[in-house]
């Protein structure tokens, strides 16, 4: 037998990469769920009023420190009881998605707290309204530290989506195993999902680097 | 001159485009307590650095109780590139002070002075402890024994770096601007420290300062360092009482301005 | 309620276990790929970047499941029980990430340090372990101390192939009870209760260590 059957590999090619345009719809679908809730949950946990802010701490803290797959099981396994019924691929998404979020809404923190206390009280001196005041003056001034940083999340996230098949959702690594079980060679499916992530993860950091770099650049 | 326990020979050190060191040469003799003085950027910390090994050297050879120290002889007399273990050889009998104290702030005093002679030349924990114990009270800190770097004041943490140079018993020590970091009143209490050293030992001693007093007091000998090379050397008295060169008269009388 | 609590503490033991040995195997890499990856040795610099590329690219259950499903076949024929497998596909994928932590943490060790040491003649082996590690571990506590959450949260992936640990007892509780929402709400808080251990050790652990290095400093 050979040690890597390229025919076996190519046969199998056709349905890992199908397979794939599902990794790449939750890991998209959900990053952009999660840049916008981390935002939100950010700004609550900024709030000055405790009884909003506080919570939201506890919140993000909690999920930040328990696994992706357990919240994924109670997405999918214990909303039906109370009605909700979510698909794999809908928990799946939302599961990832509001794993992230906790993660982005700590990168806004940080870039937010980066923006200089005076333009703070110059908004305030401008009588501004809040949403103006973040919209044109606060949120433009910490992009730049906040994009890599999101961007390194993406790349994160990327590489647990395989944590989904654990509910069925048949992403590349779920399609892998499937191959993997009726023929009972698992070396060209699994061996060919790591290069799928390793190229996929490296390009996107590449690109995360040249958006940092451009950054830079302007902000001289 | 009784042979020179240090001698450089033509030494030349460039950064780039910039010559720091253009053909020095600089005999010390044992026992003797040279003092360098001159503008920043003149090359003072480079000699010091290059007789660390810190700094490599581009020409020229320096010699340490008459072996090289960057170079070897090879086999038919020519002098080659020195190999790491000859150089930690030559490199044992030298030690070195440095501005920023360079202390290992994860040790304590005794800590700091027993590292090196227990890993380096394999001296036992109790007798390495005892010796550290000597050097630290002659510098004054027989009562800080157990004090973290972080708890001992900038002068305090020099005398604990003299101490710690002196536990590798040294024939040469380097002083590189050791009071440079220290607020003025703390610098007595070091100096007061080399100057015991300089009556009770016979040690060799370099010392790159700024402190044009203590030059004058303690040195056998004084170099004006300027461009890369001694530009007037002497007694401190011929030196600072009466200077030859011009370059040497504008410095001294620009640092005695600043005071 | 009661009757669910000691199987899961039993599946906790296990996340525990494999934390553990894990963390050990992850630290253990960490330094000597980061050490690699700094060598002047051109070929051991590149057999770090690769497994650092490797382990950080390719997705831990990926690594997993090839560990798992792959490695006992031929042409490699390494048979693990999944405990093993755990142990080496965590420690390894942390420890790739810890490598690059671990490089930063050696990278900020101030200069004059090594100047100090040769000055005092040390070998440059004798340097590393007695001066230059030890400022770097305490400087990588706190970037570590995420990666160790991020392992102990990783655990949970190895009930996947078929090791009986927390999550694995959390989903056969689930199947055989229906007490879904106990059941998994129980997992979480374990889970959040080991991190935050996890947390309170490590800055113990910091608190120790620079004992008498923060307070004070120059003066």
């Amino acid at each position: 037998m050979n040690f890597f059957d390229w025919d076996f590999a190519l046969s199998i090619l056709p349905d890992l990469l199908k397979a794939s345009l599902n990794t790449l719809l939750i890991t998209f679908a959900g990053f952009a769920i999660a840049i916008v809730l981390g935002l939100l949950l950010a700004i609550a946990r900024r709030s000055r009023h405790l009884w909003l802010s506080w919570p939201v701490a506890g919140l993000i803290e909690f999920i930040r420190s328990t696994p992706l797959l357990i919240q994924v099981y109670f997405l999918f396994y214990v909303f039906p009881n109370y009605g909700l019924n979510l698909t794999a691929l809908q928990a799946g998404i939302l599961g990832i998605a509001l794993h992230y979020a906790c993660y982005t809404a700590e990168v806004y923190r940080a870039g937010l707290d980066a923006v200089p206390r005076g333009q703070w009280e110059a908004v305030t001196a401008l009588n501004m309204s809040p949403l103006s005041a973040y919209r044109q003056i606060i949120l433009p001034q910490a992009l730049r530290p906040i994009l890599p940083a999101l961007g390194n999340y993406l790349v994160a996230m990327l590489k647990d989506t395989p944590v989904l098949s654990a509910i069925t959702v048949v992403e590349i690594m779920q399609q892998a195993k499937n191959i993997g079980s009726e023929s009972f060679r698992y070396l060209e499916p699994i061996t060919m999902v790591g290069i799928f992530f390793l190229l996929l993860s490296l390009a996107l950091a590449w690109c995360v680097r040249r958006v940092e770099d451009r950054l830079e650049v302007t902000a001289r | 001159m009784p042979q020179p326990i240090v001698r450089f020979t033509d030494v030349t050190k460039r950064y780039g485009n910039l010559t720091v060191l253009n053909k020095l040469n600089l005999d010390v003799a044992p026992g003797e307590k040279v003092a360098i003085i001159g503008p920043s950027g003149s090359g003072k910390s480079t000699l010091l650095r290059a007789l660390m090994t810190l700094e490599s050297i581009d020409e020229g050879v320096i010699c340490v109780d008459d072996e090289p120290l960057t170079h070897m002889p090879a086999r038919d007399g020519r002098l080659v590139p020195a190999s790491a273990s000859h150089q930690r050889k030559v490199r044992g009998k030298i030690g070195m002070v440095f501005q920023s104290f360079n202390l290992f702030p994860h040790m304590c005093a005794l800590q700091n002075v027993i590292e090196a002679p227990m890993q380096v030349l394999g001296m036992g924990r109790k007798e390495a402890t005892e010796r550290a114990e000597d050097l630290l009270a002659m510098v004054g800190l027989g009562e800080k024994l157990r004090h973290f770097p972080s708890q001992l004041s900038g002068g305090q943490q020099q005398r604990v770096a003299i101490a710690r140079a002196l536990a590798m018993r040294p024939k040469v020590m380097l002083f590189d601007e050791v009071t440079s970091a220290l607020d003025p009143e703390l610098c007595g209490e070091v100096l007061n420290v080399i100057r015991r050293l300089g009556s009770e030992h016979n040690l060799t001693m370099l010392m790159v300062t700024h402190q044009m007093g203590f030059a004058r007091e303690f040195a056998d000998r004084v170099c004006f360092f300027h461009q890369g090379c001694i530009h007037e050397q002497g007694t401190p008295d011929q030196l600072f009482g009466n200077p030859q060169q011009e370059r040497t008269k504008a410095f001294l009388s620009a640092v005695n301005e600043a005071n | 309620m009661t009757d669910l609590f000691p199987l899961l503490l039993q599946g906790a033991w296990v996340t525990v276990q494999v934390t553990f040995w894990g963390s050990l195997l992850a630290i253990v890499s960490a330094v000597i790929a980061a050490l690699g990856r700094l060598s002047p040795i051109g070929p051991l610099r590149w057999l770090a970047i690769t497994y650092i590329e490797i382990f950080r690219g390719t997705s831990l259950l990926v690594q997993l499941f090839w560990l798992y499903f792959v490695l006992p076949m031929p042409p490699f024929n390494v048979e693990m029980s999944a405990f093993t497998v755990a142990i080496v596909g965590l420690g390894l994928h942390i420890g790739a990430y810890g490598a690059e932590v671990m490089r930063g943490a050696i990278r900020s060790v101030a200069k004059g340090q090594y100047e100090a040491c040769t000055a005092l003649n040390m070998h440059p082996s004798k340097r590393f372990l007695r001066i230059i590690l030890p400022q770097a571990l305490l400087a990588a506590i706190p970037p570590g101390t995420n990666l160790l959450i991020e392992l102990l949260k990783n655990t949970s992936l190895v009930s996947l192939i078929t090791l009986s640990d927390l999550a694995f007892r959390a989903r056969q509780l689930d199947q055989a009870t229906f007490m879904t929402l106990e059941i998994f709400a129980l997992a979480l808080v374990l889970y959040f209760f080991m991190a935050q251990v996890i947390n309170l050790g490590m800055r113990l652990l910091e608190k120790r260590l620079s004992r008498g290095r923060m307070r004070g400093g120059l003066q």
